[in-house]
């Protein structure tokens, strides 16, 4: 009986219930690589447990239980060698020379960290592996999560004792992807957020008429059509990019509901002014001013999908030019059917009248499920 | 949520973000007498053992005896300090046989006990089940078998497991498995009453205390269920009183507290446990229900950063406890959602619905709900909490011939 109480305390020790939460934390590294473009040279920088590492050398010389920077810099030499003879680099099947570097100090959530930066001289080609075996032997669950870096795109890999090794795709295609990526995200984004599109069509409806005392009539000439919509993207644009960058980088940060609300309330106000004209000349302006609303709205998005840490510029980027790309393509459809119809009854009253009528209510039922946190429509 | 103190939360998970990403600044300590690191086992004489142990095992790591005995004082001592790397140093005790479909028996059901530790429920269960039918008079195995079943919601089977302890175990062990079984499966008050008489039979302090402490914070959580709140404080504080770092008590005291109000009894109880990612989002969450906004912050950002680094490892240990925080202290409704989906996929506890339930009512998404409600249902779960967040949900909601 006493055995099987011996094992019962010990069924406590894992059981879930009595566990709710992994605590303090697992064992991970932190591996940031760094290829130069066209460059034989791989550039490292390893985060590395003082504890793990006082676990499986001892670093802990007057065994006291606090280990000072005297205690680990005497045995920098030994945590490169034991770290860097765990870790194995390949390119295009030759294997890479590690050269350790100096040494400095970082904290995680779990404690200190020693940061061992070391260079690779590798083959200028083919694909980069890497083999990961630290802490295999003392500790299994430990996990390497590696970051590699190349030119704008990074790859995260998350390398243990049971998936020791992973190759890196290679070069530009590799770099290429990850910048894609997120251009179609932007692309997608414009595309199926209605919202967006509402307030730029909204926007661009007269731009093939012109005002002439109570009504409307149609351009003459395409170029005055192409001037008032070139100005209406362009001011949109510049607007949206300044308040996705801003957003993006943490520079501010607004609630996601004030600016729901703000681009529904956008879209009425964009349609409303199709059927009583009050920014007549002016919408370049109200896109400019709307437009800043509109970026926070993208940014959301990209917070959604995440900035690729180390390539943020790169994302910021990528994501931006989508949103553009399919904004562009908006217009692209819209302007030549707008300018062909543009003298017709049909258009002047059923498709801006009746059109910005419809949008109106559509914005109006957005801007009340957004203030007031309801569910009217379906998209 | 106040917009101030929704910009507030927004500049901590920024910053938090910051910090946890690339690291933000590797440094030179200024003098050689500068303490880094604070190691954990030194202090104390088990962890001198433990490292003796350790070192014999070195000698000779194929020694079969020698390698089970430190592996079950490594879990011992991750339990016990609630740090999660000792499983990786058991594991490696472990390695010449961890790897093999039928290990040694010993080996097996600590195999089991790690995996079950990490979630992988599925895999713990195929080694419990050889386990069982290789030696079908195992009591541990079986009592750890019920136990995963439950958790997975799979009460017929824990039921069946629990009575092969009967000729195996004494009493009170197995009615407490059965009872555990019964009160997640419509027989809540018959399953508390039978399990505090036992207990009253076994003698106060009579039964192993590990043992005591287990059944008294099962009968709590039962009073707790049925919305007794003074006999669930009387038993937590007694709970309390055998085993006051055990980390499960801690957090389910804390949780019994918060849905009572009192924050500053909740933020007392877990100010020394900050190290266990757990209690600290329960010690956050009784600064923020009590409103103590300032002290809050850093919690915010260091919890951030922890679950953080948790998923980029790749990790769903604590998925239950990064729902309630992106719920209730980062107030975004979709993802707690999400996160609280994939963890209904794992783990089917109170716990776990519970959160499922308040993300689905915060994001409005009342059709996510669903796979809980029906297992409310068919498992004629009776659980207070449960049953008003259903109602919520579902104002048509009643347990089909439960006592709701």
């Amino acid at each position: 009986m006493k055995r099987l109480w011996t094992l019962f305390t010990l069924f406590l020790a894992c059981a879930t219930w009595s566990l709710p939460a992994a605590a303090h934390k697992p064992s991970d590294s932190y591996l940031r690589l760094t290829t130069e473009q066209n460059g034989a040279d791989v550039r490292g920088e390893w985060d590395i447990a003082l504890r793990d590492l006082d676990y499986a050398i001892g670093l802990d010389a007057d065994n006291d239980g606090r280990l000072t920077w005297d205690e680990v810099r005497n045995r920098h030499g030994a945590i490169a060698a034991y770290a860097l003879a765990r870790l194995h680099l390949e390119r295009g099947g030759a294997a890479c020379e590690l050269m350790p570097g100096k040494q400095l100090i970082d904290n995680h959530t779990d404690g200190a960290y020693t940061v061992l930066a070391f260079a690779a001289r590798c083959p200028r080609t083919g694909p980069l592996a890497v083999d990961y075996r630290l802490f295999a032997d003392v500790d299994p669950q430990h996990k390497g999560l590696a970051s590699v870096r190349d030119g704008t795109s990074v790859r995260t890999l998350v390398l243990g004792s049971d998936r020791p090794r992973a190759t890196v795709d290679d070069g530009a295609g590799g770099a290429a992807s990850g910048f894609l990526d997120y251009v179609r995200h932007g692309i997608l984004h414009i595309w199926i957020g209605y919202d967006h599109i509402l307030f730029l069509v909204s926007l661009l409806l007269p731009a093939v008429l012109v005002r002439d005392g109570g009504s409307w009539r149609a351009v003459g000439r395409p170029r005055a059509a192409l001037a008032d919509v070139l100005k209406i993207v362009t001011a949109f644009t510049v607007a949206h990019s300044i308040t996705l960058s801003l957003a993006a980088l943490g520079v501010v940060a607004l609630p996601s509901r004030w600016v729901e609300s703000a681009i529904a309330l956008s879209v009425l106000l964009a349609a409303l002014n199709n059927v009583l004209p009050v920014a007549r000349g002016r919408r370049w302006a109200a896109a400019f001013l709307f437009g800043l609303v509109h970026g926070f709205g993208f940014a959301s998005v990209l917070a959604d999908l995440g900035l690729q840490p180390g390539a943020l510029a790169a994302s910021l980027v990528g994501f931006n030019l989508g949103v553009e790309i399919g904004q562009l393509a908006i217009v692209a459809v819209f302007l030549p059917l707008a300018y062909g119809m543009r003298s017709t009854w049909f258009y002047r009253r059923v498709v801006l009248v009746g059109g910005s009528g419809a949008i109106m209510l559509v914005a109006a039922l957005w801007l009340g499920e957004r203030l007031f946190d309801l569910k009217l429509l379906p998209v | 949520m106040k917009p101030g103190v929704a910009i507030r939360i927004l500049v901590a998970a920024l910053l938090a973000c910051a910090g946890a990403g690339a690291s933000a600044a590797p440094r030179l300590p200024a003098s050689g007498a500068e303490v880094l690191e604070v190691l954990p086992w030194r202090a104390d004489p088990q962890q001198r053992e433990l490292r003796d142990l350790r070192a014999r095992l070195q000698e000779a790591p194929r020694d079969l005896p020698r390698a089970v005995e430190v592996a079950r004082r490594y879990i011992e001592a991750g339990r016990r300090e609630a740090d999660p790397r000792y499983y990786g140093y058991a594991q490696a005790a472990l390695d010449p046989w961890w790897r093999l479909a039928a290990p040694p028996p010993q080996v097996r059901l600590l195999r089991a006990t790690l995996l079950q530790s990490e979630h992988r429920f599925p895999e713990a269960l195929a080694d419990l089940a050889g386990l069982t039918a290789q030696q079908p008079d195992n009591a541990q195995a079986w009592l750890t078998r019920a136990t995963v079943e439950t958790v997975r919601a799979d009460y017929a089977a824990a039921t069946r497991s629990c009575a092969r302890l009967s000729s195996l175990a004494d009493e009170l062990v197995t009615m407490a498995c059965i009872a555990n079984v019964g009160a997640m499966n419509g027989k809540l008050a018959a399953s508390e009453r039978l399990l505090a008489v036992l207990r009253a039979r076994a003698g106060d302090g009579a039964a192993d205390p590990a043992v005591d402490t287990w059944v008294l914070t099962m009968l709590a959580e039962m009073a707790q269920r049925r919305g007794a709140a003074a006999d669930a404080d009387t038993r937590f504080r007694a709970a309390l009183r055998r085993a006051p770092r055990d980390t499960y008590l801690l957090g389910a005291y804390a949780d019994f507290l918060l849905d009572a109000g009192r924050n500053d009894d909740a933020a007392a109880l877990l100010a020394p446990h900050a190290r266990v990612d757990g209690l600290l989002l329960r010690h956050a969450l009784a600064l923020r229900q009590g409103g103590r906004k300032r002290e809050l912050v850093p919690e915010l950002t260091e919890l951030a950063a922890r679950f953080d680094a948790g998923e980029r490892r790749g990790d769903g240990v604590h998925l239950r406890e990064q729902a309630r925080f992106e719920l209730a202290l980062r107030g975004d409704a979709r993802r707690a959602l999400a996160i609280a989906r994939r963890n209904w996929d794992v783990q089917k506890e109170t716990a776990d619905a519970r959160i499922l339930l308040e993300a689905a009512l915060a994001a409005r998404d009342s059709a996510s709900a669903r796979p809980v409600l029906e297992w409310m249902r068919s498992a004629r779960v009776e659980d207070v909490q449960l049953a008003r967040l259903a109602a919520q949900l579902d104002p048509k909601f009643n347990l089909a011939g439960g006592k709701a």
